[in-house]
């Protein structure tokens, strides 16, 4: 028999009810509208706590990036400048610090400009001739050429003899390369533990200690382990001769000081995400491969590469966002030196904030907004859509 | 006012009584029972642990509860600011660098303390150098601070080494390289291993600016410490363009090659470790190197400690022209030997402050608190420790011998370190920290940054001092010209 189900909201009166009571009908219709109101009700509280504690900070934040802060007598006073903290970091004096140091542009330069700008027009002609191009992807993809235009052309800048590069850009090299080299080796692990080899419940624990540990343990630890002359493998560097050598007089070293703390803090995130990716592969597609001679590289690379994709994706995404956040590290393992050439965007933010450069601070915080969240889109637009179809 | 003369007559009488021995057994409540005071410095051990080792010494005399809160120095000018501008108000008393007092006092957020420190027999303001009493505890013509440490900087050198070498400490800078040079990668402790020339802590958002700024302030300032140092009088323009701070600069580069491999990631912790343990030949510092040589515990260098006024230079700014020129009568009036000095008063000593908002009742505890640290009774030994991060400031820490000489140091050492500081403190051309109107900004950021990039080869000296001089400007235009000049202008007028 087919159970028929009033409308929902819908009170069904009963045939005594419907004769006799119309102010059981107004009940029926006031549960009704508490039940139809429930949902938002129920809602509510998170939605005010999200209102309170992300959208309301993030107009605040706007505001104050466009202010001064001066104390006056009897407390402090805000000013109105407009895009003036924005100007000096674009512009102003704080470009060199924010962006770099920018040489004059040499004709190797231009060449390399010339060839990026016609890649990005050569990507636009070949979406409109697309059948499914539309206005919306059309704004998306040139505002992301424009961006993207503007970040290679900083690279090519700051990294060409005589440039140097700013917050901005320390903060994109430690994004790129520490969570490309945190997902090959958290990969690499995450495919031995799979392996039925000895001890491999003992590594599982070992590779993810580091995730546990508090992130300025983890920046003292290294800054004692990377001491040449005082640290615990000093006498290793003195019988190398090293002992008179520094990395923190290295830009690059210094950098590549902070990569290594991060990539040792951040790679057991990857290893138990792709280990457990790996693990949940149906067993049958192995077995199978197996049966038609399959080698091991052909099994990972033809059967559980292609599976954990759509993981992998995700994992990535995740890890930029966090990674753009990056602040502990540089700041007690070097202070942001030697000069600026560790100093990240979020401690470059950090450090205005402490002097109570309030809106200096806040237009830093914004910029960095910005760019996580063109990275974010355009990841999520040209990588993580196609991959996860995968 | 009665009131603050019965509870510092309390606090003398609990301090004897304490002396004297135990007293008997009393059941009279004391004058701070119950009364909790949070106390906020920088994170120690140096500053905060002579607070937290009074701390319940005083509860046991009043009845009050010393809370020591501490943060890294960096982190200490937005905090007690956020504190107070924020009203949280969680932080009774301060202590603090007295050149941030323009921006704490301009908001109105510390108390005035002028009568109570005149009424105040105990603390004997008097006995407190004029120096210290002005630049550190006051603030136009009123008194906002107690101040419990007395800064100047020094080089301190090694006795031993430069008597053997035949050398003297150095008059010049050029004198502080060359006997750089001459001990540098020798091994100057004995432990089979090359040591330093010159030890300076050069990391970045720590001591580098005072340091750079002890090389700088003799080239910039030869005409007596109203002159300053940091800007022209007339135009508030930066001082740092210019053929003296390029050499001021060259200098402090230099230093680094006679320095620790790592010293770019020193700060004084490092560089005092590493003088003490005998590593370096030459440091630039505050007082605090030659208490923590006596140290038996950590130092290897007892009794071969020298100290001296920071080095001159034979030639200095012409402001005019922006070059450097000989030193003459004219040029350098207080030269000595030809050789003008300018002992820079870097940071100008730890000092206490009330909270404006604090209970009257808590503001009564926190001052007998801060007067009870200040006091020679405590100050005499605490500046004697090196942990405590003190230094003297007081005229009874120079003229009585005896806790220094209790404190294992010899005589002669002590006379020559107590030496240094007078010879500073006397000098008619010490030079005055800045202390306008966020003067964080000025050096803890512009001139921080623009040096440690110089350091790292970031930079050029050119670039450098046109970095430090466009910062500054801007920060001077952002704030207001006039404002910023009027502030710098009274702040040299301080009385020595």
């Amino acid at each position: 028999m087919k159970n028929q189900t009033p409308p929902r909201g819908q009170a069904v009166p009963t045939g005594a009810e419907a004769a006799s009571s119309v102010p059981v009908g107004r009940l029926h219709a006031l549960g009704a509208w508490v039940e139809r109101q429930a949902n938002a009700l129920f809602l509510l509280p998170a939605v005010l706590m999200l209102v309170f504690l992300s959208v309301f900070p993030l107009f605040l934040s706007l505001y104050l990036s466009m202010i001064r802060f001066q104390f006056v007598p009897g407390g402090f006073q805000l000013t109105f400048v407009g895009l003036a903290n924005y100007a000096k970091l674009i512009v102003g004096i704080e470009r060199e610090h924010f962006l770099g140091l920018l040489p004059p542009l040499g004709p190797a330069v231009l060449v390399a400009l010339g060839v990026v700008v016609a890649m990005l027009v050569v990507l636009l002609i070949r979406y409109l001739r697309r059948p499914d191009a539309s206005a919306a992807g059309l704004v998306g993809r040139t505002l992301f050429a424009f961006v993207g235009g503007g970040l290679v052309w900083l690279m090519i800048r700051v990294l060409v003899p005589g440039g140097r590069p700013g917050t901005l850009f320390v903060t994109l090299i430690y994004v790129v390369a520490g969570v490309a080299v945190q997902y090959g080796l958290g990969l690499a692990l995450a495919f031995l533990c799979s392996q039925d080899i000895a001890g491999r419940r003992f590594f599982r624990v070992v590779f993810l200690l580091p995730m546990m540990i508090t992130p300025v343990g983890i920046a003292y630890t290294f800054r004692i382990l990377m001491d040449l002359g005082k640290g615990p493998f000093a006498p290793i560097w003195r019988a190398m001769g090293l002992a008179e050598v520094s990395w923190v007089n290295y830009p690059w070293g210094a950098r590549l000081a902070v990569m290594i703390g991060d990539v040792w803090q951040w790679t057991p995130f990857m290893f138990i995400v792709l280990l457990a990716a790996l693990e949940s592969q149906p067993a049958e597609l192995l077995e199978a491969a197996m049966v038609d001679g399959a080698n091991r590289w052909q099994t990972f690379w033809k059967i559980s590469w292609p599976q954990i994709i759509p993981v992998t994706s995700t994992l990535i995404l995740i890890r930029v966002i966090e990674a753009f956040k990056i602040v502990d590290l540089p700041n007690v393992l070097t202070n942001g030196g030697p000069g600026t050439a560790t100093e990240s965007l979020t401690l470059h933010a950090f450090i205005a904030w402490r002097t109570l450069d309030i809106g200096g601070s806040a237009a830093v915080a914004y910029m960095l907004l910005l760019l996580v969240t063109f990275v974010a889109v355009a990841y999520i637009t040209f990588v993580h859509r196609r991959l996860a179809e995968i | 006012m009665t009131r603050y003369l019965s509870l510092i007559v309390a606090v003398t009488l609990a301090a004897v009584t304490l002396v004297v021995g135990p007293a008997p057994a009393t059941s009279a409540a004391m004058p701070f029972d119950g009364v909790t005071v949070n106390v906020l410095t920088f994170t120690g051990p140096q500053i905060a642990e002579p607070l937290q080792r009074r701390g319940p010494e005083f509860a046991k005399l009043t009845g009050a509860k010393i809370n020591v809160v501490t943060v890294p120095f960096s982190d200490l000018y937005q905090k007690i600011l956020t504190d107070m501008a924020t009203k949280t108000n969680s932080f009774q008393a301060f202590v603090f660098d007295p050149q941030w007092m323009a921006d704490f006092i301009t908001a109105g957020y510390l108390e005035d303390l002028t009568d109570r420190v005149t009424t105040d027999k105990a603390l004997q303001w008097n006995d407190i150098m004029p120096f210290f009493r002005n630049f550190s505890a006051s603030y136009g013509g009123r008194i906002y601070t107690i101040p419990v440490d007395g800064d100047f900087q020094m080089v301190y050198y090694r006795t031993d080494l430069l008597k053997q070498a035949g050398l003297k400490p150095p008059e010049t800078w050029d004198d502080y390289l060359k006997i750089a040079a001459a001990f540098n990668k020798k091994d100057l402790n004995g432990d089979g291993t090359p040591d330093f020339g010159s030890c300076i802590a050069k990391k970045r958002n720590a001591q580098s600016y005072w340091m750079v700024w002890s090389v700088a302030a003799g080239f910039l300032q030869s005409q007596g410490t109203k002159q300053g140092s940091f800007f022209d009088l007339d135009t508030m323009k930066p001082l740092v363009n210019n053929e003296a701070f390029a050499e001021a600069l060259r200098i402090y580069v230099e230093t680094g090659k006679y320095g620790p491999p790592d010293e770019l990631n020193w700060d004084v912790g490092d560089s005092r470790s590493g003088f003490v343990t005998g590593r370096c030949a030459l440091s630039v510092d505050w007082g605090d190197i030659g208490p923590l040589a006596v140290d038996p515990k950590t130092s290897k260098v007892q009794d071969k400690v020298g100290a001296v006024i920071l080095p001159g230079t034979k030639r200095v700014l012409d402001r005019k022209s922006g070059k450097l020129v000989a030193c003459t009568s004219q040029t350098c009036p207080y030269a000595i030997n030809g050789v003008s000095h300018a002992p820079f008063a870097a940071y100008g000593g730890w000092s206490g402050a009330i909270n404006k908002a604090a209970p009257a009742k808590v503001k009564d505890a926190t001052y007998a608190f801060l007067s009870y640290m200040s006091q020679p009774a405590q100050s005499s030994v605490d500046v004697t420790i090196g942990a405590t991060g003190f230094n003297p400031y007081r005229r009874t820490h120079f003229t009585n011998l005896g806790p220094w000489l209790k404190s294992g140091m010899s005589e002669a050492a002590a006379k020559n370190y107590l030496g240094a500081i007078q010879a500073s403190l006397n000098s008619p051309n010490m030079v005055l920290d800045l202390r306008i109107p966020q003067n964080q900004r000025y050096q803890q950021v512009a001139l921080d940054t623009a040096v440690a990039k110089l350091l790292a080869k970031e930079n050029t000296i050119e670039q450098a001092m046109k970095q430090i001089f466009d910062g500054w400007e801007a920060l001077t235009n952002e704030l207001g010209r006039d404002k910023q000049l009027k502030a710098y202008r009274a702040s040299l007028s301080i009385q020595k």
